[in-house]
């Protein structure tokens, strides 16, 4: 079954074109990894995907789940089981982490018809995920990100995902900034959601998140596009030899033309 | 459309019908004043962002005076059970509809005419009228042309009361348009404490008017704590001065929070009138609809090493405006003065408006004084962050405000007090 499928994707920032048309099909129970170079449009695919307003899609389409993804809101894409683990999550002073994750949790459950979960029944769940994750109560009891250090901030990003168990989750850098232990949590995190009905799409710089959780494709996105897909063995290739080989490859074309 | 020969007229009568001596007098001053003035429009000093002629475009009957209990009862703060409460009828003290728990060693509360013609006959005679200090304008003396059965309320010396007081002010437009010049005097004796909440109510439909007057003297090592919960109909308007005059080195702590009404404008006024004191003014302001809330605060500083400490916030969505005028003077004797002030705010909407000015007045030479003011925007980054959770806009953007909101609730010390405002916030913003 295709989860995503984006179909000659456009999008511009303030009037310039980052994305220059994005072709990508992710099916359930895919894991795949988009690798680039930085500033190569990454992070402005997963906000187009996730629903931020300040980038404008000029042509494509986004399926997902059967659904026209780019005429939903924000909030119903989350709802419909997109998640998308931000690279810089935001700080919120003044609304408690707890809180705000179980507001999510309910808003969730109240689109697919379900009872809002109880007190009980949330704290149950909280802390089994709290264990998956290894995060501390005490981060939880705290503003959202308030004054949480890089590596809090992500694993925070991780638990989320845990406790809205998305179809299709988008992790954006989630293992940059992260000590040797904080990484081995994250890729179980994505282990554990990891099933045939469920898909997951990582960016990322380094193997070694890689080694972890053996994507099953790997993309090179560069200019806006994605130049080169493959198995995992592309992404050694990469760390081995940089990004040149493919990029000298793509602008060399482009200068014959 | 009422003028002054309208005021006129019932000022005589007033005068007539109610000869106490220790009122007519002073009532005459306050109606000549106000004969002077007249009332404030946009060319008066300190009136231009706030218009409150078209108020007095109708007539308001003085309405009448027979409320009962469970007319009062939608209106009381939880909690009031443990409290003293205070009933204000159209603008008179009522003292059948209110409800005194604490021992009159505790607390005195009566009616300021009984007060005057007892012992404490002295005393109001000389604080009662204070505020005129400070504030100079028409709708000023207005209320001070018609003080008749407002509230004295005494806290004798060392005591701290058991209980609150909260004063409820109800005004009864079911009839007809209402207009009502609440006055209570209020004193805080040495080493003493009081916790007092008010709230503004109209029943009815049909527009109301209040023009509410409290005065309060604070006395050596006495504490004032102060919560004024402005949430009215969008027809109820007000005037609302306090006059706050700290007397001896004492510590004051005033909230003020306007949500729903009119046109709401708020003068609070200080005078640091002893060595050392210490003053905690915070406010805040949800506005939307047509609300217009201005809230004026003037800190006059007389004596030396006063600390005052300001932060009003707000947000103004809609077709709202918000004004922020806070004025510090410094007198030449007030050397050390701290003073700190801060007005921050949200702007919601393109139809909202916005006027904060600070303004300074220093004489003193070793003072320190600062002031600041922002006008924002909601975070859009942190907004999207809670909408890519699933949570939906408009609940995002209340959880945004509430705890936008938050740091000026969390100076709410009553925790009673606090709760209800906060279900009244909630509810406020839900539904912005
Ligand atoms: N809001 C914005 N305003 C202006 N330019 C932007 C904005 N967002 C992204 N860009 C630009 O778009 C380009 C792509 O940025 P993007 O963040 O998608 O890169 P990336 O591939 O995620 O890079 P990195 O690996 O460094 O995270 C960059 O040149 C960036 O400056
Ligand atoms: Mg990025």
């Amino acid at each position: 079954m295709d989860m995503l499928s984006i179909k000659n994707l456009h999008a511009n920032v303030e009037g310039k074109e980052i994305l220059k048309g994005i072709n990508l099909e992710i099916k359930a129970g895919e894991v795949h990894a988009i690798m680039g170079p930085n500033g190569s449009g990454k992070s402005t695919l997963a906000s187009v995907l996730a629903g931020r307003e300040e980038y404008e899609v000029t042509a494509g389409e986004v399926i997902f789940t059967d659904k026209e993804l780019l005429e939903m809101s924000p909030e119903d894409r989350a709802r419909e089981g997109l998640f998308l683990a931000f690279q810089y999550p935001v700080e919120i002073p003044g609304v408690s982490t707890t809180n705000f994750i179980r507001a999510a949790v309910n808003e969730k459950r109240k689109y697919h018809d379900l009872e809002p979960l109880d007190s009980v029944a949330f704290l149950k769940i909280m802390k089994e995920k709290m264990k998956l994750v290894e995060i501390d109560q005490s981060l939880l009891s705290r503003s959202i990100n308030e004054g949480f250090s890089g590596g809090e901030k992500k694993r925070n990003e991780i638990f989320q995902m845990a406790m809205l168990e998305p179809k299709m989750a988008i992790l954006d850098e989630t293992d940059s900034g992260l000590d040797i232990d904080a990484l081995r949590i994250v890729a179980k995190g994505i282990n554990k959601l990891r099933s045939p009905d469920r898909a997951v799409l990582v960016i990322t710089h380094y193997q070694r998140l890689l080694d972890y959780i053996q994507p099953d494709y790997v993309h090179v996105l560069y200019n806006g596009q994605i130049v080169k897909s493959g198995t995992r063995e592309l992404a050694l290739e990469l760390e081995e030899k940089g990004y040149d080989f493919i990029t000298d490859e793509v602008d060399s074309t482009a200068n014959n033309l | 459309m009422i003028d002054l020969t309208y005021f006129k007229a019932q000022f005589e009568q007033l005068q007539m019908e109610d000869p106490d001596a220790n009122f007519t007098a002073l009532r005459q001053e306050n109606f000549d004043k106000f004969n002077i003035a007249g009332l404030p429009n946009y060319r008066t000093e300190e009136w231009k962002y706030t218009g409150i002629s078209n108020i007095f475009n109708q007539i308001y009957l003085p309405g009448g005076h027979t409320l009962t209990t469970a007319d009062v009862d939608p209106f009381r703060i939880p909690g009031h059970h443990k409290a003293n409460e205070l009933v204000f009828v159209n603008g008179r003290f009522d003292a059948k509809l209110s409800n005194i728990l604490s021992d009159e060693t505790e607390m005195v509360v009566l009616s300021l005419k009984d007060a005057a013609n007892g012992k404490y006959g002295p005393l109001i005679s000389k604080h009662l009228n204070s505020s005129n200090v400070l504030i100079k304008d028409g709708i000023h003396a207005l209320n001070g042309a018609f003080i008749t059965e407002g509230a004295f309320i005494y806290i004798p010396k060392s005591k701290v009361p058991e209980h609150p007081l909260y004063i409820y002010h109800l005004l009864d437009s079911r009839a007809q348009p209402t207009m009502a010049q609440p006055r209570s005097l209020i004193y805080l004796a040495e080493n003493s404490s009081l916790q007092l909440t008010e709230t503004y109510h109209t029943l009815g439909t049909a527009d109301s008017f209040c023009n509410a007057v409290v005065e309060v003297v604070v006395e050596q090592n006495a504490f004032l704590e102060y919560y004024k919960i402005q949430n009215d109909r969008a027809n109820a308007n007000q005037v609302n001065t306090t006059h706050i005059s700290q007397i001896g080195k004492s510590y004051v702590h005033t909230v003020a929070v306007t949500l729903n009404g009119g046109t709401v404008r708020n003068n609070l006024n200080l005078i640091l009138d002893a060595e050392g004191n210490e003053t905690h003014l915070y406010g805040l302001y949800l506005l939307k609809g047509k609300t217009h809330a201005d809230n004026h605060t003037l800190i006059d500083n007389r004596q030396p090493n006063c600390y005052s400490n300001q932060l009003y916030k707000g947000i103004a969505d809609d077709f709202s405006t918000a004004v922020f005028n806070g004025r510090i003077m410094v007198q030449p004797d007030a050397q050390k003065t701290n003073s700190f002030q801060s007005n921050r705010n949200i702007l919601l909407s393109d139809n909202a408006t916005i006027n904060t000015k600070p303004q300074l007045e220093i004489f003193a030479d070793d003072v320190k004084c600062s002031h600041g003011c922002t006008v924002g925007q909601l975070d859009e980054e942190a907004l999207f962050y809670l909408r890519a959770r699933g949570i939906p806009k408009e609940q995002a953007q209340v959880l945004l405000l509430q705890a936008y909101a938050a740091d000026v609730l969390a100076e709410i010390k009553s925790l009673a007090v606090r709760a209800y405002v906060e279900k009244l916030v909630y509810e406020h913003l839900s539904i912005l």
